[in-house]
């Protein structure tokens, strides 16, 4: 489903990912955890082209990213993305949130989108909020509702990037409950978290990200309980 | 004081006082929905990664921002027609002045609110597959437009006095009409002060009417 290669990301002279590669297969749940800096957003946002490639290659769902040739905003359609910080749409309802995409990029008739933006509010507990503005609502109620405007394009791959990190505690498990639903669906999903009990029970693999590289990864029980390196047991030391 | 001066006497202005006002509000109207326009499309064009784009957006920003209104009418009424061989009346080459004018105002306005919205919304569209136009045209544009409101409300009030200095180029709008009548009849401060008063009518009409929609805006 994702496959990079040897990726490299520069701002300006500051080398942030410094020789990425990673494969990751359909329905896979990959977990990446690392220090602050470490340049696990920047990876992230490689995958749908937000952050330009430097060099290397990222193939998604077939398609080359790094190639001027690719129609990036045909694979970000594909490639649902939910953010720290929500990135709600304020000036639109709960509803129109949710329907603005799926009838301006995939054409549906406002019948339609309205049908399955319901359906996917149902699917993360808030049908009686359709109507309600994003600031009406609570902080996990608003990830919970840009899960939802992600899922509304169908995507085959989902990019998380700390979405429960701004959230309070007592928010955290609202969220992490929907994605779980979502990886027990068959989604494919990578998800940047610092919820070490969310990538133990959910997820498939896990990488651990310092400093531009991966250095080390495996499967979740194997990571925490028996970690390889000296710089992932000092990170999982500090955090846990 | 204020008994030695002949108020009544302005009575038998008012037509053409309101003659005045005419002008002034058609060419403050025309010219400002232009200028709305060419705001937009300039302080976009500010925005705008294109090298070219940019620089003809700026070059016109700051010429119009950096000379004054008064030499910019001269330009468009008596220099345009040299050049291009094409006579204006007063009231077109009026609304050009002013669109031209306020368009370069409101392009800096409109550059601030659009520049003023989170790099997230861009992101958050973009990410849904919305190309750069339609996640400006979705989610960036009505966001900025309701922070535009009270500096174009502020714009639209300067350039609706600005259309006061068009009576050089003899558009018969208020200060126009003013200065004719003050000077035949010798009653200037009535003359003036009434005139003022009618300033005063559109721009606090014009205030009320900004503040309607920004109430909307907000409700939605
Ligand atoms: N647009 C940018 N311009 C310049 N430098 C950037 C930019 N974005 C990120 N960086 C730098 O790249 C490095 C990696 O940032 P990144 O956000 O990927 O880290 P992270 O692992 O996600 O950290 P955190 O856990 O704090 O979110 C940081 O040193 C950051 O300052
Ligand atoms: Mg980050």
């Amino acid at each position: 489903m994702i496959e990079v290669n040897n990726l490299h990301k520069k701002f300006g002279n500051l080398e942030v990912l410094k020789g990425i590669n990673c494969q990751i297969k359909p329905k896979e749940v990959v977990c990446v955890i690392g220090p602050s800096g470490s340049g696990k957003s920047t990876f992230l946002r490689c995958l749908n082209m937000l952050e330009e490639i430097t060099s290397g290659d990222v193939v998604v769902d077939g398609n080359q990213l790094n190639d001027s040739k690719t129609n990036i905003n045909e694979v970000r359609t594909e490639v649902g993305m939910v953010f720290q910080q929500f990135n709600l749409f304020p000036h639109k309802t709960v509803l129109a949130n949710i329907m603005l995409a799926p009838q301006k990029v995939r054409n549906l008739s406002t019948q339609e989108a309205k049908e399955r933006a319901l359906a996917l509010l149902k699917k993360v507990g808030l049908s009686d909020k359709a109507t309600m503005y994003p600031s009406q609502l609570s902080g996990g109620q608003q990830q919970r509702v840009a899960i939802a405007r992600a899922l509304a394009m169908e995507p085959k791959v989902m990019l998380f990037d700390e979405p429960t990190s701004a959230l309070d505690p007592e928010l955290v498990g609202e969220v992490l409950e929907v994605m779980k639903k979502l990886a027990l669906e068959g989604m494919t999903m990578v998800v940047v978290t610092h919820e070490m009990g969310f990538a133990r029970e959910v997820g498939d693999r896990v990488l651990f990200m310092d400093e531009g590289i991966i250095v080390e990864e495996g499967n979740p029980e194997q990571i925490f309980t028996n970690p390889q390196s000296e710089r992932t047991k000092g990170f999982l030391n500090k955090i846990l | 004081m204020i008994g030695r001066f002949n108020w009544a006497g302005v009575v038998e202005f008012l037509p053409q006082l309101a003659t005045g006002l005419y002008y002034t509000l058609l060419i403050s109207v025309v010219g400002l929905l232009i200028g709305f326009i060419l705001g937009a499309i300039f302080g976009l064009g500010r925005i705008s990664k294109n090298k070219l784009v940019y620089f003809v957006s700026s070059f016109y920003i700051e010429v119009l921002r950096g000379t004054p209104v008064l030499v910019q009418a001269i330009w468009i009424f008596f220099a345009l027609p040299l050049i291009i061989g094409y006579n204006f009346d007063s009231i077109t080459a009026g609304i050009i002045v002013i669109a031209l004018n306020s368009g370069a105002y409101i392009a800096e306005i409109v550059r601030g609110a659009v520049m003023s919205i989170e790099k997230g919304q861009m992101e958050a569209g973009r990410s849904l597959g919305l190309d750069h136009g339609k996640t400006m045209r979705y989610i960036i544009w009505p966001q900025a437009f309701k922070r535009m409101i009270p500096p174009l409300g502020n714009q639209f009030i300067i350039s609706i006095k600005d259309t006061s200095l068009l009576s050089v180029i003899l558009v018969p709008e208020l200060i126009f009409q003013g200065r004719l009548i003050a000077a035949n009849h010798f009653n200037a401060v009535e003359i003036y002060t009434t005139v003022a008063l009618f300033y005063l009518v559109i721009t606090l009409s014009l205030s009320f009417i900004l503040r309607i929609v920004e109430r909307r805006l907000d409700i939605q």
